[in-house]
């Protein structure tokens, strides 16, 4: 099970909700991905709008629970009020917490990041921050109060998957009893079984399941694949070698040249 | 007097944050609320003054990643 914040999780997978064709897919995709967690936001809606009134009332109904992300927030202001406008909406402490620093990128700004986390842990928020594979960043959110960290694969929707092998499997040896779920940018499940077989604990997808072809068959697939992943890694994987070695034993064989 | 409602002005005759809300149609609905860039709970809109010129935010539940 994975544990975040006293709450246990069965599923590793962590479902975004945004950019289905329609709230059917969006359903279905939840229930194939059997995601426990879901990504929520907020945004205007005018008086005339009823989309976020059905779309709050359909995740009520799925049974899931819901982590409010601080989307499109660049300043730490935005981002804490952001996060406080989500606490009353959702009924949850937990919050996604974003501060967006580079626009090509949606890269982390790090500094605005560990202060709003600094400002939320101590209102009593439980915040996921998304975050770089910085290590000295990692060690700051933590110190602000932070006990799960969301480190981006890649970019924000890129589908390039783990950019950054050798920092990302550093702050896992870092961080060996820190729940690290990797958020953004993975395209093919794939990517997920790596994540998993690096030894984090979860992932969160969304662009990857919403813009594929079949939504739900491509759900089913990352589900398979991050519970293949994380099963290898319990299991113990092998150390990659420069040469080859024999697999079939060499006593024994026989002399025929 | 003229706000600003989610980025658009708006007349209103309300002189507080709740009934303002109701007045636009915002009644019974799952909102959040922010006044000039501050948060606003929901129990404080009925003592929430609104001014001229005010800029609200109403945020619904979205779709988000």
């Amino acid at each position: 099970m994975l544990e975040v914040y006293g709450t246990q999780l069965a599923s590793r997978l962590l479902l975004g909700t945004a950019r289905y064709a329609s709230p059917a897919v969006l359903t279905e995709a939840i229930r194939a991905a059997r995601a426990e967690v879901v990504t929520v936001s907020l945004r205007r809606e005018s008086a005339g709008e009823r989309a976020g009134q059905g779309f709050w009332s359909i995740i009520r109904g799925l049974g899931v629970r819901v982590l409010p992300n601080t989307a499109g927030c660049h300043t730490v202001k935005e981002a804490v009020t952001t996060a406080h406008m989500a606490r009353e909406v959702f009924d949850t402490p937990w919050v996604k917490l974003e501060v967006i620093g580079e626009d090509d990128t949606l890269q982390p700004d790090v500094f605005g990041l560990t202060e709003a986390a600094r400002i939320l842990c101590a209102e009593g928020f439980e915040v996921f921050p998304y975050t770089t594979e910085d290590l000295v960043v990692a060690e700051r959110l933590l110190a602000a109060g932070c006990r799960v960290l969301m480190p981006w694969g890649s970019p924000i929707g890129s589908g390039r998957g783990l950019n950054n092998l050798f920092g990302l499997a550093a702050l896992r040896a870092h961080f060996p009893e820190v729940p690290l779920i990797i958020d953004a940018g993975l395209g093919v499940p794939s990517h997920a079984a790596q994540a998993m077989e690096l030894g984090f604990d979860g992932v969160l997808i969304n662009t990857a399941v919403a813009q594929a072809t079949d939504p739900v068959a491509m759900a089913g697939a990352f589900a398979q694949a991050v519970e293949a992943g994380h099963a290898a890694r319990l299991a113990g994987p092998i150390e990659a070698r420069d040469f080859a070695e024999p697999s079939t034993p060499v006593i024994g064989q026989a002399f025929l040249g | 007097m003229r706000i600003l409602v989610n980025g658009d002005w708006r007349e209103t005759r309300s002189r507080v944050l709740a009934a303002m809300l109701e007045e636009l149609g915002y009644g019974g609905r799952i909102v959040s609320t922010a006044v000039n860039g501050e948060f606003v709970a929901a129990e404080a809109r009925v003592g929430t003054a609104l001014t001229e010129g005010d800029r609200i935010e109403v945020l619904a539940p979205m779709q988000g990643g």
